[in-house]
């Protein structure tokens, strides 16, 4: 059996194995819109920093999908930007949600945007970072009703405060609630701990240590 | 003593003119458990506030802690009346991140599946809007079809519901000529049943007159609230993630996008039935072209993956090797190449979105679900708005909202 890791990771992973011509041209017809169209990662990129300059940064293209980040303060006005620009209509949220990441100290907690220009089909990610200490972030409720609930969810599992937000509260977990459950500060349950007396349940602890099973 | 002393009433409500009514988180009507509370003035809607979370399971925490191929049955649970669309996403998703390449068979069939799920889910969304609208009969008629459907599923991997279907990189068994002979006889048979339930319903006097008007939404806003699937394409919007980002070979398929104009339950009633046609023509040709593969072709049904696919039991018995890479994938032991993606398929009410995030660990370092249920429910107050009591129960059932994945 041959070791297939994956070494390398291009944008294509469901690429065109078989070669049937009549597949090709099926093909052909369903990306020459893309083809046509102007808008390209390349595009977006240029115009984000003609207009924003170098507060615009670490741009990268993991898997297609052009990605990049900005200081927090200026997310509505990007936001904005990309929705209100005649060549780029980034006009649907598709997700928004957070990450927390513990090791970076003052930006542990990043907010990621998913963003779709439907009319040119050209997806985009963007990121902007906050200290766990005191996470702000503006809202972008103005801008798309949908980021009402999905910023309410990052707000219950993450602590994300939504300046400027409607109604920021609780929406999955109990309102009592008095912890953000994602963070990384609340792992799951290790499978392995002994410290538990659990032999009713067919795991280790102390009963079984004296031969009681 | 003083009234306060007995009733403790919160300010301003003796003045107030107009009922609050649950309705929900269990009622009948609500399909699910959530819960609406809706303030009535006599039988009009003045506001309705909807309240979400009761059956959250923290699927997205628990998937920090497991190996990917154990995050499959997550993802049934999400929108269960479709699970083999999101098992199949949550496939694509890890092929994406592995660069695995799946076969064209592989993809076919898969197709196959998820057009199989559609149909079903749309099958339960539209008679669940007859039961609701005081039609009964459509839903007990196209029952026995979905029973059909389920039937093939359990051919293929052994379950009905909560499929866990599928590994990364393929199937986990061939599909079994049974699996074929039941496909073959719901082609043969549904075109029927879906065009006597259209009888039944498209020009009904009765569930015309309330469906039609009941919960409108223009284009526009249908975007801004975050509107896919067939909710959106009933506004007017032809975007479909199966066309729009091809996943799973759909660019080899002809079909067409069936869109609507005003956005009420009518049409979105009439997208979904049409949905349901288009699906029969995918899964023709996807038959077909699976027929079409001979010999050695015809038993392909996985990727040759073996640091993530499952060996086939018979070798986990036999070769070193295979017994090796069944034992580090079952315990986890395989670790994921860092990276950051996201993927998307059209699933039964919109596009499920996964956003997996991995730091070359042997789980996701972040897993978030885009559910597109739980980012449309939003709007529900603003389509009930001014409507009548009963038309937010319809509203609610033709938005086919599913509990599972609202609260993930």
């Amino acid at each position: 059996m041959s070791e297939t890791q994956p070494k390398e990771h291009s944008g294509e992973a469901s690429g065109i194995g078989n070669q049937d011509p009549a597949l090709q041209r099926g093909k052909a017809r369903w990306t020459a819109g893309e083809q046509q169209g102007l808008l390209n990662n390349q595009t977006i990129k240029e115009r984000l920093i003609a207009k924003f300059g170098d507060q615009v940064a670490h741009f990268e293209e993991p898997y297609g999908m052009l990605t990049f980040e900005a200081p927090r303060e200026l997310n509505l006005k990007i936001l904005q930007f990309l929705f209100d620009d005649e060549q780029l209509r980034f006009q649907f949220l598709t997700d928004l949600c957070a990450v927390h990441y513990p090791g970076q100290a003052g930006r542990e907690l990043a907010v990621v945007y998913h963003l779709h220009n439907l009319v040119d089909n050209v997806r985009l990610r963007f990121k902007i970072y906050a200290p766990i200490a005191q996470p702000d972030v503006f809202t972008v409720t103005a801008l798309y009703e949908s980021a009402n609930w999905m910023e309410r969810e990052t707000f219950d599992f993450f602590g994300v405060n939504f300046v400027g937000h409607p109604n920021l509260k609780r929406i999955l977990n109990v309102d009592e609630m008095e912890y953000f459950p994602m963070r990384k500060e609340f792992p799951m349950e290790d499978q392995t701990r002994i410290d538990k007396d659990d032999a009713m349940f067919g795991r280790g602890g102390p009963r079984n240590e004296e031969g009681i099973q | 003593m003083s009234i306060e002393h007995h009733i403790k009433l919160p300010e301003g409500s003796i003045e107030k003119t107009t009922t609050t009514l649950n309705l929900g988180p269990t009622h009948p009507a609500t399909h699910g458990v959530f819960q609406n509370i809706l303030e009535l003035d006599g039988e009009r809607i003045v506001s309705a506030e909807q309240t979400v979370g009761y059956i959250h399971r923290a699927f997205e925490k628990i998937a920090e802690r497991r190996p990917l191929y154990q995050i499959t049955t997550l993802t049934d649970r999400l929108n269960y009346c479709s699970s083999p669309i999101n098992n199949m996403g949550w496939h694509l998703t890890c092929e994406k991140l592995l660069g695995v390449k799946t076969p064209k068979r592989v993809d076919y069939l898969r197709v196959i599946i998820m057009e199989l799920s559609r149909i079903s889910d749309h099958l339960i969304c539209n008679s669940v809007v007859g039961v609701d609208s005081g039609a009964f009969t459509g839903f007990l008629y196209v029952m026995q079809y979905r029973e059909l459907i389920y039937e093939i599923y359990e051919e293929i991997c052994g379950s009905r519901l909560t499929t866990n279907m599928g590994r990364i990189g393929g199937f986990e068994r061939n599909f079994t000529n049974a699996a074929f002979e039941k496909i073959e006889k719901f082609l043969a048979e549904y075109p029927a049943v879906l065009k006597e339930f259209e009888n039944l319903f498209n020009r009904n006097r009765i569930f015309m007159e309330r469906t039609i008007g009941a919960g409108p939404i223009s284009a526009e806003r249908a975007l801004n609230y975050g509107f896919t699937g067939p909710n959106l394409r009933a506004a007017g919007v032809d975007y479909d993630v199966r066309v729009h980002t091809p996943y799973s070979s759909y660019e080899d398929f002809e079909f067409t996008i069936p869109v609507g104009s005003t956005g009420d339950c009518y049409d979105r009633f009439l997208v979904r039935n049409q949905e349901m046609w288009q699906s029969l023509r995918i899964i023709e040709q996807a038959y077909r072209k699976v027929q079409e593969f001979k010999g050695a072709d015809a038993d392909v049904y996985h990727a040759d993956a073996p640091a993530y696919y499952l060996p086939e039991k018979k070798d986990v018995y036999t070769k070193m090797e295979a017994l090796i890479w069944h034992f580090k994938i079952v315990m986890g032991e395989t670790d994921i190449p860092p990276g950051e993606v996201y993927q998307s398929v059209e699933g039964g009410n919109g596009e499920l979105g996964f956003y997996l995030i991995s730091d070359g660990g042997r789980s996701p370092y972040r897993l978030h679900f885009r559910r597109p249920c739980f980012i449309y429910y939003q709007a529900y107050s603003e389509l009930t708005k001014g409507a009548m009591l009963s038309d937010a129960i319809i509203v609610m059932s033709s938005l086919n909202l599913i509990a599972g994945e609202m609260d993930a």
